[in-house]
């Protein structure tokens, strides 16, 4: 059966099982491979996007259940107010490492943005405690998250 | 943006990365060397083409450590360009270009060697360029190449105030004989080298655009996941697949000796398909082995004879009359080294050829897994390098690529091998497991009189690090006996280190806990382990590897001319480090082998027993 799905501002129609998880549709079926494959549990968090704006875990995330729901990926998220302030944090800051999660994480930093503009360290844990960093940049992101957020009061 | 070419091409603008551009160019199809050769290549590192591009091509792979960054800072500093002037491009496998000379010429990127090896060859590399593009530019107008010098991709006369643009220089540097010999710049005047500069890969990696290997998307590729044996040298018994080929998506199940595989358009239905195979395993001779019967083996293995290193005075008497005596032991388990990206090797066998999309820390090692399976020449096998998403030393290894290739040959089209995290997990190459058991032996002043120290087991990080152990104490005993054990190991991170660095303070610790004030300042100066005593290849130092002097109180002379005794006993047992090949080999033979890959000579010798120890 073919689903319709709204992906960074543009209709896709795929033909895959019910129940298939966004990420394979992402990576496999439409080649938006921004978004990584980590655990397929959502354990991990290297395959957030946003469904509505809110972060998500598409390993789990079927496609049936995204009909009528915007879905945007690590590619366009720097299209977002947000996501244009944690992306340019990101470099400012020298988060990545072997940056395979990099993606994930920063997704998952611009819907906390997005929802809440001035998070507390407790609102970051909250967060981004589902977002796993083998190379361990934690502190990093914490420090680039608290500049996006500056940036973002300051009206930048 | 749905850019379903840009895979083979990845190109990041300036929009993010402040003027950078950085490109890693793979193409799918014929040679590994990129589209877009400048005419003016005078070694395997630097190119630059007429139209100004300036390629440099990476030896090491990057995995996060920022070797594709610092690499670039090496060659740059010596070209006379800025970073934001340069293309970066992957190596293809080559050991005679690209071999680390610091890992016996393997093309290998681990041990955090790159920057050591680097640091004169790769200067080398961009002076030699710059030497003759600056000698091109002095020939055009007539003037001495001492009168010129190269500044930001540019040759500059500076008393006439004219310049030309590497570019507009690299054919007729082309033509230029290659120097052998190049002066290199006088630290001084370095503009690049030392300066905090931003990661070449970062604008790639927070957009999306960046490719690793589990990103490659050669035109028609299919998904495959697959189910290895989970008893290690076990196999398929039995096979009912019906249920997965009924699977919307799955196109192929391929059976191997001791792994299924689905292929499928997707991973949802690859996985979906795994699934629902029925697959009964025949699980061989290590069916019955069990975590906790090897740790029972290598701590009896503390207790028997071993081999000694290296004894100073006489331990077993020294500890026999201390006053107090203080044994710890420790044990090192089994750990998978976890990369996020998991495992994953795309191949296309044909008749003719191969093509290998693999993020691989050795990629000579893994063309030639690839070559063997495939049944075909090395220059046949075109390996396409990719970023890795975490190596931590598993991406040292080939068996993912031989298991990829092996699927391949089965299935019409190129194939990507997706291993889910279970699988990645259960049959990681493990850190090896090791029990040490440390004893020290205090006078009734409860200062130290004699350090035993003995451990078992895998043998990958012995000799790598005794040399250490023996720097820092001044004495150590070495000797192995090894006995093959019965679960595949590989490099990680700092797996001597780890047990090293740790385990002698920690007893140092337990026996400074049962100690007096004086003898607690003695075993505070505990010295730091070295961690490093190796020099960068070319610098001042590195003919001269000095050992870090121990800084502890054991130099120092004994009140009242006491005598001390140490002694490390080592006794490495049940050791072996797999190869891939050599556990597959030990699969197909249905024995346990021991085999050595990697680190210097054979460690499969038995060595003459040590003395026995002490007990309390």
């Amino acid at each position: 059966m073919a689903f319709n799905v709204k992906i960074n501002g543009k209709q896709h129609s795929v033909d895959v099982d019910e129940d298939t998880p966004l990420l394979w549709v992402l990576r496999d079926v439409l080649g938006l491979t921004g978004t990584k494959f980590g655990c397929g549990m959502a354990l991990c968090g290297a395959c957030t996007v946003h469904v509505d704006g809110v972060a998500t875990r598409s390993c789990v995330t079927p496609v049936n259940a995204l009909q009528g729901s915007e879905v945007t990926t690590i590619e366009a998220v720097g299209k977002t107010v947000a996501g244009a302030r944690v992306q340019k944090a990101w470099l400012d800051h020298e988060v990545v490492q072997c940056g395979y999660c990099q993606s994930g994480q920063i997704m998952s930093a611009a819907a906390l943005l997005a929802s809440t503009p001035k998070p507390t360290d407790a609102d970051i844990d909250g967060a981004m405690s589902g977002n796993v960093c083998r190379c361990g940049t934690y502190g990093r992101i914490r420090e680039a998250i608290k500049q996006a957020a500056q940036s973002g009061s300051k009206g930048g | 943006m749905t850019d379903l070419a840009r895979r083979s091409f990845l190109r990041t603008g300036a929009a993010t990365g402040g003027g950078l551009l950085l490109s890693l160019t793979l193409p799918l199809t014929g040679g590994a060397q990129a589209a877009g050769d400048g005419p003016f290549a005078p070694n395997a590192f630097v190119r630059i083409g007429e139209d100004g591009r300036i390629v440099l091509v990476m030896p090491y792979v990057e995995m996060g450590q920022g070797t594709y960054t610092a690499i670039p800072m090496l060659i740059a500093e010596e070209l006379e360009v800025t970073l934001n002037q340069v293309r970066l491009e992957h190596a293809p496998p080559d050991e005679k270009l690209y071999g680390n000379p610091l890992v016996a010429g393997v093309q290998a990127t681990g041990g955090s060697t790159a920057i050591m090896a680097s640091w004169q060859p790769l200067r080398q590399a961009g002076a030699i360029a710059r030497t003759l593009l600056i000698a091109a530019a002095a020939k055009r107008w007539n003037v001495a190449p001492e009168a010129c010098r190269a500044q930001a991709g540019e040759v500059l006369h500076p008393a006439t105030g004219r310049s030309l643009k590497y570019g507009a220089l690299a054919a007729d540097a082309a033509k230029l004989p290659v120097p052998k010999e190049v002066a290199l710049k006088d630290p001084k005047d370095f503009k690049i080298i030392g300066t905090p500069a931003k990661r070449l890969d970062a604008p790639a990696k927070v957009d999306g655009s960046a490719v690793y290997g589990i990103d490659a998307r050669p035109p028609g590729v299919k998904i495959a996941t697959l189910a290895q044996s989970p008893v290690f040298g076990g196999r398929v018994k039995s096979l009912d697949d019906a249920a997965a080929k009924a699977v919307k998506g799955v196109r192929q199940i391929v059976r191997l000796d001791d792994a299924v595989a689905v292929v499928a358009d997707h991973m949802g239905a690859a996985k979906k398909g795994l699934a629902a195979l029925k697959i009964d395993w025949d699980d061989g001779p290590h069916a019955k082995l069990t975590t906790d019967q090897i740790a029972r083996e290598l701590e009896q293995a503390t207790l028997a004879a071993g081999a000694v290193a290296e004894t100073i005075g006489d331990t077993a008497k020294a500890l026999a009359s201390a006053a107090t005596k203080v044994e710890a032991t420790y044990q090192l388990p089994f750990l998978a080294h976890a990369a996020l990206e998991p495992m994953n090797c795309t191949v296309h066998v044909r008749k003719d050829g191969c093509d290998v999309w693999v993020g691989t820390q050795v990629a000579a090692r893994a063309q030639a897994a690839a070559a063997k399976v495939a049944g075909l020449p090395l220059d046949k096998v075109v390996l396409h390098q990719h970023l890795i998403g975490g190596g931590f030393g598993r991406r040292l290894e080939i068996d993912g690529v031989t298991r990829a290739t092996e699927i391949a040959r089965h299935v019409d089209g190129p194939v990507k091998v997706v291993w889910t995290r279970e699988e990645d997990i259960q049959h990681d190459m493990y850190r090896p497991y090791w029990f040490d058991r440390l004893q020290a032996g205090l006078d009734e002043k409860g200062r130290p009189v004699a350090w035993n120290h003995r451990f078992a087991g895998s043998s990958l990080p012995a000799g790598c690090r005794l040399a250490s152990i023996r720097a820092w104490i001044r004495t150590v005993s070495t000797a192995r006996s090894i006995s093959p054990m019965d679960c595949p190991i590989c490099m990680s991170n700092t797996c001597g280190s780890n047990r090293r660095e740790f385990r002698p303070p920690s007893g140092a610790a337990s026996a400074r806990r049962t100690t007096s004030s004086w003898s607690k300042a003695s075993w505070t100066n505990w010295p730091p382990p070295p961690s490093r005593t190796r020099s960068p290849i070319g610098s001042p130092s590195s003919k001269n590897r000095h050992a870090p002097k121990p800084c502890s109180n054991w130099q120092r002379p004994r009140p009242g001319g006491a005598r001390r005794y140490l002694r490390v006993l080592v006794a490495v047992c049940r050791s072996s480090m797999y190869s891939a090949a050599t556990w597959r080999r030990s699969r197909k033979s249905k024995l346990p082998r021991t085999a050595r890959c990697g680190y210097g000579a054979s460690w499969r010798r038995s060595i003459a027993a040590s003395s026995s120890i002490p007990t309390r």
